[in-house]
């Protein structure tokens, strides 16, 4: 097999690949965070009684939370704030799909070019 | 964290200096993950209740031992610098190798996003001025570490192993001041841990809280990257690589039951200082500021190795061409990687400003699990491509396949838990990887120069 010899890129097509790879960090990791999609998927369940009682918290439990300077009411949101473990299944079937294409793809792809890198370097031998 | 440079200059290889021992290796790990303990472990508690962060302790401990182990046989046979990465060069091929680095390189710069959140938070909750931000604090870390990592970090990293020992003291003086072996003077777990509150949301929330049980341990594998500057890696990594993990163990379980014992899992699972604030539960002003100052040494010491990793993980693409070569410049006085410190600079900046500290925090696991994941594959592959007996390992895990199985499977499962409430991040993250790969795979790999690519004396792989 003949060596492959790739091409030099210059420095605009060098600068520009650094543009796409930027972008792209920013579009696919920034985004989500400035159109609120990623973070945790919480709310707050209200209650309309603000004792130490009402939100399940024993006299050792308020104790502390007094303590550490809350009051029921300003601890409310804390503890009131829950996840809603419902399963999406539309969203998780896609997250799966997303998941086993991409190393599908990934280990598919790398065979291929790992096949050109054994071939070049035993062939030579 | 080193992953020492191999500067060309004016054509001479300079080669790395195998002066490294287990304790160094153990060094190095410990290092960079202990600041999990200081903040990030516990909203796996918000996640799934105090119990649940507990089993996910111990679980997310066997994955970690599968990675180590797992690691621990491929890194002492692909005995170069660049740890997973060069590994996936000489395994997979070209695109896997390329997507690891950037697993490493993200993982390694959130990590040090947090790192910054951390401590700019930290400072000021203890300083409770009124209209104080993080934003000055969070800038100040991130850039002046940047700016003693362009410098060279030689120094900065023997510093960071005495830091991380102090912060990992700090840890077992609390635990001794709170008399741990009496329970209802200082710590009080039954009454904060009750058969009502301890699975708040069952077993669901279990599962769930193992995307934040991947912070008690996460960057454990980075070990790896000094394979080419340890005396003999054949058992100076697995020592130093486990000795870390059983370390880590006791940490985490010594953490997990003194915060649990002495908070409401509610406040426990929100808080970004665990154990500084039961060093303040204590009453004691000397455990208090103790345990401070070790959460700033902790994430100080976290940060600068993360700056360090991933800007030499993003210099071997430069290098290897597959990112444009402009990265790949040492420089000429420092010996170091200034390009891609420079490059990777705003990037932490901005994320640092935008992100919260769990977001960060998801964004770094994510990568990692990325990453384990294809751990798994890869020493099965290794294994296929070239079994026992034909070329020479320098240790040789027991009980494959079983490793690889478990950590797969407990990989499934992180996942599983990062959709349970994270799923938006996890497909956005996801999705950039795959375009990258596109983008890597259909155009830049055109500039990769295929031979190169493989440096071991190895035979030719079976089935090739």
């Amino acid at each position: 097999m003949s060596r492959y010899t790739p091409p030099e890129q210059n420095k605009a097509g060098q600068i520009f690949d650094i543009v796409v790879v930027v972008v792209a960090i920013f579009v696919a990791l920034w985004l989500p965070l400035k159109m609120g999609l990623a973070g945790a998927a919480k709310s707050i369940d209200a209650l309309d009684a603000k004792t130490w009682e009402a939100l399940g918290q024993n006299p050792t439990m308020a104790s502390i939370w007094e303590k550490l300077g809350y009051t029921p009411e300003t601890a409310h949101d804390i503890i009131q704030n829950r996840f809603h473990y419902v399963i999406d299944w539309p969203t998780l079937i896609i997250m799966a799909a997303v998941l086993i294409g991409y190393f599908v793809f990934l280990f598919r792809a790398s065979d291929r070019e790992y096949r050109d890198v054994i071939n070049e370097k035993f062939d030579d031998k | 964290m080193t992953i020492t440079l191999e500067p060309t200059v004016h054509g001479d290889r300079v080669s790395l200096l195998r002066v490294l021992g287990p304790a160094h290796v153990w060094a190095l790990g410990v290092g960079i993950v202990l600041v999990g303990e200081f903040t990030g472990w516990n909203f796996a508690a918000d996640k799934g209740g105090a119990l649940a962060a507990l089993i996910v302790c111990w679980v997310v401990g066997l994955l970690y031992t599968s990675v180590a182990m797992i690691d621990s046989e491929v890194t002492s046979t692909v005995a170069a610098a660049g740890g997973q990465y060069a590994q996936a060069k000489h395994i997979v091929g070209p695109l896997m190798a390329f997507n690891v680095a950037l697993f490493l390189v993200f993982a390694y710069t959130m990590l040090e996003v947090s790192d910054a959140i951390l401590l700019g938070d930290t400072i000021v909750a203890k300083a409770g001025v009124e209209g104080l931000t993080h934003n000055s604090f969070i800038a100040a870390t991130i850039v002046v570490l940047a700016w003693l990592n362009y410098r060279g970090v030689l120094m900065t990293l023997n510093v960071n192993f005495v830091i991380t020992a102090i912060a990992y003291i700090s840890i077992v003086v609390l635990f001794f001041s709170v008399s741990p072996w009496t329970q209802g003077a200082v710590l009080k777990l039954n009454e904060l841990v009750t058969p009502d509150n301890a699975l708040p949301y069952g077993w669901i929330g279990v599962i769930a809280a193992f995307q934040f049980g991947i912070w008690y341990y996460l960057g454990i594998e980075g070990t790896t990257q000094a394979a080419e500057e340890v005396r003999s890696p054949a058992r100076s990594l697995p020592y130093g690589t486990m000795a870390g993990m059983i370390t880590l163990l006791i940490a985490a379980a010594m953490t997990w039951y003194v915060c649990a014992s002495m908070m409401p899992w509610e406040y426990l699972g929100i808080t970004y200082y665990p154990l500084w604030d039961a060093g303040k539960l204590t009453g004691s002003p000397l455990l208090e500021n103790l345990l401070f100052i070790a959460t700033l040494l902790a994430a100080l010491a976290s940060a600068n190795g993360c700056i360090n990793d991933a800007a030499r993980a993003w210099f071997s693409l430069g290098r290897d061409r597959y990112l444009p070569t402009w990265f790949s410049a040492v420089h000429p006085k420092y010996r170091t990687p200034y390009r891609s410190i420079l490059f990777l600079l705003p990037i932490a900046l901005a994320f640092a400003f935008i992100a919260d500290l769990n977001q960060a925090i998801t964004f770094s696991i994510l990568s990692g699990v990325l990453q384990y994941t294809f751990m798994s594959i890869n020493i099965v592959m290794f294994r296929k491509k070239w079994p026992l007996g034909s070329i020479r390992r320098g240790y040789t895990h027991p009980f494959h396949p079983l490793p690889a199985i478990v950590l797969f499977c407990l990989c499934v499962v992180t996942f599983f838990a990062i959709f349970l409430g994270f799923g938006s991040q996890l497909i956005a993250m996801v999705a950039f990887y795959f375009l990258i790969s596109l983008w890597f795979h259909f155009y830049r790999y055109k500039f990769v120069r295929r031979g190169d690519q493989f440096t071991m004396p190895w035979p030719k792989p079976q089935g090739y």
